[in-house]
């Protein structure tokens, strides 16, 4: 599904990944663990297409597709997702407006008809209910004034809308407290499926007591230093990061 | 990212054809002789041709304005045509069907059917092609609710009293040099009177065009809601595009009596010139509005074309309760440049005013907000509150605010909100990442920022300024 190749990127001339190399199947969730610096969100901001990114080698394959060479709002077309640390406000857009044109723009790239107003804001209602967002939140702008768990559950409900072939969580777990955890990892496990695959970014092993990896990837320096099961997380949070990153020194 | 930007601003004027037809055009000049033509073409009573010729000589020892945020050449107000009509205007058309075809194609390709489909849309029509009032629709169901509506050459003619009355009487002949211009050589333009306790069955709307070369346009509208009345009034302009730049300098009067509410919406989208800043249209309009006693108006405004903009739609609140608002979203993209704000004079008490601003600024463009609010001696609880947001796109392009706030009533209030922000890369990725192509995306987030103003527009405007917006920033982005 997700073939990345000795991938070397960088942002303002600083080389951030330096020989990154992942394979992908479907179905199969993956951790990126790594300190900050490490290059984790470079690292997701670089496979979504991110202007200022710049990829000095290597590649990136979705689907039987060079990745690389799409467009931002291709790469998303072709089921690629980035839930952000992050997301921006967009003020006076509102959230139902946003989401419709998100969805339209995959429509209409496909030359499938595009879905109805009434079938689109039942689906929009169903997709708030399960993320725990009043319905009143459609009809407000972008993330616009929204508290920072609100913001997880507004990506979370994007994410839910477009289902996308290969998502991307960077950093979700940042900022939440436990039961907004509960329900954005219970939105993203009720997702899970066998043509969808997971990367999830995160700092700290408690966001995958929640949603369980099927790998854990180390990221030292702007490369993968160690992979295992979900145990390389608990070990992790046992021992730090120093020990690995004195390995690698 | 400012690449990204300054590639998306590149576009195209969808409005920018010309129509063949034949006209008859006055030779460009500007003389006693040249308004003594005028006034005769049109039949004028000798007061008006008195009136033209008064305000030509005050012009003539008045110099232009150079206080506007704005750079241009010179103008030669001698190169300028003064007079231009569509030829088969000469034997007046005594119906739609009789109106020159090439004519109503025009109007077609702008999306102004003059036929069956503003029978469903529900709005009245006074189309003003150059300097002649092409055809004024739904004119028997208007004359029904005794609404008059109609060229105001006409109206002069029908209704001599009315017009001698309210003409100049909100915007004096000698108010400003452009304004003093307009008195002299005014060509058409559309006339309005809603009868006492009437509200105005329709929403009543002008399409202005200009398109010879080398004329100017002088419309001039006059709109009086007589005590209890109500009235909403839409105008939508348009040109061809043009190398050499058009000067387009209009007058509109409102005169909102005892308890009556004015509307009065612009769609403005004068060609602007193109992306080197080569030919566009002047735009520069006196628009001003008294309110009497617990009288209401309200100017919206999308101005989205010109080369250059100076405009302040105005409200005198005259009467004790009366209302001003003002709402508006200049565009200002490639090397368009916009001075334009209001003036919100607050003479009776307990006036209230609400200044909404929408400044966009993109490529090179300049978008200067310039508003006054001033609260007389006797403009006892009187408030105001203004909101202006300028937003930018790339780094390039300026924004600028002159507010000009004179509080001469202990008991007033005055409101001043400003922001400034830009359309940012963080914004634009989010889109991006979701699917959206970066032109929709700054589409879509400029269209966010106007939303308090287009929501005051009426519906059918309201997605066509949306549209306008879209379109005029294509390029914005890439």
């Amino acid at each position: 599904m997700l073939s990345i190749h000795d991938l070397y990127a960088s942002v303002d001339e600083t080389e951030i990944l330096k020989g990154l190399s992942l394979e992908i199947s479907d179905g199969e969730v993956h951790a990126i663990m790594g300190v900050n610096g490490s290059g984790k969100s470079t690292l997701g901001h670089v496979l979504a297409g991110r202007p200022g990114y710049t990829v000095t080698s290597g590649s990136v394959r979705m689907d039987d597709q060079d990745l690389l060479e799409l467009e931002p709002e291709i790469r998303s077309r072709a089921g690629l997702f980035l839930a952000f640390q992050y997301p921006v406000e967009v003020p006076g857009v509102t959230n139902l407006e946003f989401l419709k044109a998100a969805v339209e723009a995959r429509s209409r790239h496909y030359g499938e008809e595009p879905l109805n107003a009434s079938e689109f804001l039942k689906q929009a209602r169903g997709i708030c209910d399960a993320v725990n967002l009043d319905q009143s939140f459609l009809r407000r702008g972008v993330n616009e004034g929204f508290s920072g768990g609100e913001k997880k559950r507004n990506e979370l409900m994007q994410m839910m809308l477009l289902q996308p072939k290969v998502a991307i969580l960077d950093e979700t777990d940042s900022g939440l407290d436990i039961d907004a955890l509960q329900v954005v990892a219970d939105g993203v496990n009720s997702l899970r499926a066998p043509d969808r695959s997971f990367v999830v970014i995160t700092h700290y092993q408690r966001l995958l007591n929640y949603i369980e990896p099927d790998y854990v990837h180390v990221l030292v320096g702007g490369r993968i230093v160690r992979s295992g099961d979900k145990s390389l997380a608990l070990e992790l949070e046992e021992k730090g990061y120093r020990w690995l990153e004195d390995e690698v020194a | 990212m400012s690449e990204q930007i300054d590639e998306l601003i590149k576009q195209d004027y969808e409005a920018g054809f010309v129509t063949d037809i034949e006209s008859e055009t006055l030779p460009p000049g500007l003389n006693e002789e040249v308004i003594r033509f005028i006034s005769a073409r049109k039949d004028e009573p000798e007061w008006l041709l008195e009136w033209r010729l008064n305000a030509y000589r005050q012009w003539l020892t008045m110099t232009e304005p150079d206080w506007a945020h704005v750079s241009y050449p010179d103008i030669d107000f001698n190169a300028i045509s003064y007079y231009s009509a569509p030829k088969s205007m000469e034997d007046k058309p005594k119906s739609l069907d009789e109106v020159d075809p090439e004519l109503l194609a025009t109007y077609e390709k702008l999306g102004i059917p003059l036929h069956e489909q503003e029978m469903l849309a529900g709005v009245a029509v006074d189309a003003v092609f150059d300097s002649v009032s092409v055809a004024t629709t739904f004119r028997e169901k208007l004359e029904e609710a005794g609404v008059i509506f109609c060229p105001i050459s006409e109206a002069v003619k029908t209704h001599p009293d009315l017009v001698r009355q309210h003409l100049g009487s909100v915007v004096p002949v000698s108010d400003n040099y452009y304004s003093a211009l307009n008195c002299a050589v005014f060509s058409d333009g559309s006339f309005v009177y809603i009868p006492k306790g009437v509200r105005c069955p329709m929403e009543l709307s002008t399409y202005f065009r200009i398109n010879e070369a080398k004329t100017g346009q002088f419309e001039r509208t006059l709109i009086v809601a007589d005590e209890g009345s109500e009235v909403s009034y839409l105008e939508g302009c348009t040109a061809p595009m043009r190398d050499e730049n058009q000067l387009h300098a209009a007058v509109v009067e409102l005169v909102a009596l005892d308890n009556a509410r004015i509307k009065y919406s612009t769609v403005q989208n004068w060609y602007p010139g193109d992306q080197d800043g080569r030919g566009g249209i002047y735009n520069f309009v006196t628009k001003r509005g008294v309110a009497h006693t617990n009288a209401h108006i309200s100017w919206t405004q999308v101005e989205t074309g010109s080369a250059i903009t100076m405009k302040y739609p105005s409200c005198i609140l005259k009467g004790d309760n009366s209302v001003g608002e003002f709402y508006s979203v200049a565009l200002s993209n490639n090397h368009q440049q916009a001075d334009t704000g209001t003036k919100m004079v607050h003479i009776g008490r307990n006036t209230r005013s609400t200044i909404v601003s929408k400044g966009i600024s993109a490529g090179q463009g300049s978008n200067s907000y310039r508003g006054m609010v001033r609260m007389n001696p006797g403009a006892e609880n009187a408030r105001n509150h203004t909101q202006c947001d300028s937003l930018l796109i790339g780094d390039q392009c300026g924004a600028h605010t002159f507010p000009y706030i004179e509080g001469k009533n202990p008991t007033a209030t005055i409101e001043h909100e400003a922001t400034t922000s830009r359309v940012s890369g963080d914004q634009l990725f989010l889109c991006q990442q979701r699917g959206l192509d970066a032109e929709k995306a700054v589409a879509m987030i400029v269209n966010g920022f106007c939303k308090e103003v287009f929501r005051e527009l009426p519906m059918e405007f309201a997605v066509e300024a949306g549209k306008l917006l879209e379109i005029s920033l294509e390029g914005a982005v890439g």
